[in-house]
């Protein structure tokens, strides 16, 4: 998408002018927690910038900024990763867990970590 | 924020990143570096709360009253702060004033560091690779897109925000606006134009 079309784009949004902020809920989720991360002290915001902006130049950043909250993400598990707090395998192994218990929920129903079959 | 999944009709499915979240926020939960009710007051606050009309009010108010103008150029951070629109991440603020001279534009080439407190967060555009490369390189190509054309006798002034000092462009205020009230200006300063790729409205238009 070309800057005109983003352009275009963000003024088609509601009259706000704003626009949604998040596109889907676990984006302000990850946005929440780096601010949360950082109140608490675990890393500096220069820490967070220098972070973030590494992985927003990975080859093939997309032009419309959609992986955005994707490079977020990557930036905030390897800072966690960095502070000794969680490392990749223990995420993996976590979502996986709750992808598992997902799927075990009946639909209508919150899905919660404990539906996980597998779990030990 | 609710979960909704109302796309899949039989079984809930997370989604990988959706998942990755999940994950995250139970360690993170579970060793106490968060709480899930703050994360909530955080999403609402940034979703609801904290916009552009904060920044709208501080270049009315600069628009109004010379001596808080004068402030606001000597020391953004405090008189941003007198209205009670606190940075969170201890950022410094510096306003950017437009005149027919020199008219700034603020990008942020590093990522995307934005002056949340009284913006908000930024509109996609800004976080965009073309963007943030473009607005160095050739900032009056990047004006054009947005179909603002300035005199070629105005300078184009760019400011690289940085993780410790974000910008606040003051645009000029429009002619005719004069006897408006500080509430009346305030629907004349757009978002865009407090970023550079924009205008003040003229109070017709508004």
């Amino acid at each position: 998408m070309s800057l005109r079309e983003l352009i275009t784009h963000s003024r088609g949004l509601p009259a706000s002018g704003d626009g949604p902020v998040f596109a889907e809920p676990w984006q302000a989720e990850a946005f929440a927690m780096a601010v949360a991360l950082h109140d608490r002290g675990l890393f500096t915001w220069e820490e967070w910038a220098a972070t973030l902006s590494g992985k927003l130049k990975h080859p093939g950043a997309l032009d419309d900024a959609s992986d955005y909250y994707s490079c977020w993400l990557e930036a905030l598990e390897s800072l966690i990763a960095s502070k000794n707090v969680a490392d990749s395998h223990d995420i993996d192994q976590l979502a996986a867990a709750w992808q598992r218990a997902a799927h075990a929920t009946p639909h209508g129903q919150p899905i919660r970590l404990e539906n996980d079959p597998d779990r030990s | 924020m609710p979960h909704d999944h109302d796309d899949h009709h039989h079984d809930n499915e997370l989604d990988p990143m959706a998942a990755r979240v999940r994950a995250l926020e139970t360690i993170l939960t579970e060793k106490g570096l968060i709480d899930p009710q703050a994360i909530d007051v955080i999403v609402d606050t940034y979703e609801t709360k904290v916009g552009p009309r904060n920044g709208a009010k501080v270049v009315a108010k600069a628009w109004s009253d010379p001596e808080y103008a004068d402030w606001l150029k000597r020391d953004a951070t405090a008189a941003i702060e007198s209205l009670s629109y606190t940075g969170r991440q201890g950022e410094h603020m510096q306003a950017v004033f437009n005149t027919p001279d020199t008219h700034n534009l603020v990008v942020c080439t590093l990522c995307s560091c934005y002056p949340w407190s009284v913006l908000g967060l930024p509109p996609v555009w800004y976080k965009s690779p073309p963007y943030r490369s473009k607005a160095v390189i050739d900032p009056r190509g990047v004006l054009v897109e947005f179909d603002l054309f300035l005199p070629d006798t105005t300078r184009i002034r760019v400011w690289d925000s940085t993780a410790e000092l974000r910008y606040l462009v003051v645009p000029m205020r429009p002619e005719g606006s004069e006897g408006l009230s500080e509430e009346q200006l305030a629907r004349l300063v757009t978002r865009d134009s407090m970023i550079g790729t924009g205008l003040a409205l003229a109070p017709e238009a508004a």
